[in-house]
């Protein structure tokens, strides 16, 4: 893999992280990570609509007309995000009807638009995949540590399973209910910045 | 009466957009550091909401649900698999066209707006409310206060949270937590604090 391709691919997950430094995608990171299994149900979808969405708007990059460059983009992505929806419809219907409208909404996920207009449009179809890809990765890497602390500490187990025994049921773990509730996605999320900037301190903002 | 009361306080305060579904997040995160921007986009997102709930309702009612177009002459259809496409091409229409309809006729609301309505398109908050409207199934009347209200509730929000960033100037924050950090935990805060509303019945 040559040099290059290699950027492309690894940048997005942890300097240039789409969630941690872009603000993008921040919608939909929040709302499914109450439970680990919709999370990664959700990275997946992502994840192939991204690619899917790059690797098309690439190949057709000198075709298309500048003016109507985001009506051509938004058709393409809202057309895999039909297909991923009927996907999940028939074969994991119980998935489909938790993630409810939020399977809809990656449609205006910013990740997915401001990709194929930021990247593909300028790039050869085997970078735009890679860089895809990547990006898809950077946002399920931050979406699966904050579902799995949503779930482990709000409910005690990890994809169903019982990690940490609860009080009700004999154990010693006593679930923080914050924790499944909206707010904790914030602070989590909160957090997750503020240890990646003291990490990685070229990514803190300057004082205005 | 009381049962559009209810909806409109539940799509307000119970059920915010911003602050309870995480919805226009990015949006919300980015515009929010001064409270007239924010005020600005709040505006745009009421007006552009009002409008494409109720018009996505009649698209829903008319012509995708089961059997919607009986009033053609055809039955036993069912073309709901193509809503998505149809809900954001319909906003996306509805923002271009509401642009230059203001930009002929009101220039001095289109020049506080202008910069505003082409981010609203790819706004989830937009797109959610459609959504939400045909998951609970709403009638053309209900949709119409929904869509205003969540739109309100959005701006509510928005433009709180803009007010609390302005004051954060003075504090002292960390710097690994300064900017985006910050606004998770404002944020956070301020989602515990509309929880209080939750289970209230009018």
């Amino acid at each position: 893999m040559s040099p290059k391709a290699k950027d492309v691919l690894l940048d997005p997950i942890f300097n240039k992280n789409p969630i941690g430094l872009q603000i993008l995608g921040i919608c939909s990171a929040l709302a499914v990570t109450s439970k680990l299994e919709t999370v990664l149900v959700m990275c997946l979808a992502v994840i192939f609509v991204i690619c899917g969405s790059n690797v098309s708007v690439s190949l057709i990059r000198r075709q298309v007309p500048s003016s109507i460059r985001i009506i051509v983009q938004i058709t393409i992505i809202a057309t895999l995000v039909i297909i991923v929806d009927q996907f999940l419809k028939a074969y994991a219907f119980s998935i489909s009807k938790q993630l409810s409208v939020f399977v809809g909404l990656i449609i205006t996920n910013c990740i997915v638009l401001g990709r194929a207009e930021g990247f593909a449009m300028k790039n050869p179809p085997d970078l735009s995949f890679l860089d895809g890809l990547g990006n898809g990765l950077g946002y399920s890497l931050v979406l699966i540590l904050v579902g799995f602390c949503r779930e482990l500490f709000g409910a005690g187990k990890l994809l169903g399973i019982t990690i940490l025994p609860n009080v009700s049921d004999g154990g010693w773990y006593l679930p923080n209910g914050l924790m499944l509730l909206p707010p904790s996605a914030f602070f989590i999320i909160g957090l997750l910045i503020w240890l990646l900037r003291s990490w990685k301190t070229d990514q803190v903002e300057k004082e205005n | 009466m009381e049962h559009y009361l209810s909806l409109f306080m539940k799509a307000v305060f119970v059920e915010n957009m911003a602050l309870a579904f995480f919805l226009g997040m990015c949006t919300f995160l980015a515009v929010s550091k001064k409270v007239d921007t924010a005020l600005g986009l709040g505006i745009a997102v009421i007006v552009v909401q009002t409008i494409t709930v109720p018009a996505n309702n009649l698209v829903y009612q008319y012509l995708l649900k089961e059997d919607a177009l009986a009033w053609a002459g055809l039955s036993g259809t069912d073309l709901t698999f193509i809503g998505l496409i149809c809900y954001i091409g319909l906003i996306a229409a509805i923002v271009q066209v509401l642009e230059m309809v203001l930009d002929r006729y009101i220039p001095a609301l289109y020049n506080s707006l202008g910069i505003f309505l082409p981010l609203i398109t790819v706004n989830c908050a937009i797109l959610g409310g459609s959504l939400f409207m045909v998951e609970r199934d709403y009638s053309f009347s209900e949709s119409v206060i929904f869509g205003f209200g969540s739109g309100a509730g959005w701006a509510l929000a928005l433009v709180a949270l803009a007010g609390i960033r302005e004051k954060m100037k003075y504090a002292d924050v960390p710097p690994g937590l300064r900017g985006l950090g910050i606004t998770f935990m404002i944020a956070g805060l301020m989602a515990m604090a509309f929880m209080a509303f939750s289970g209230i019945q009018l």
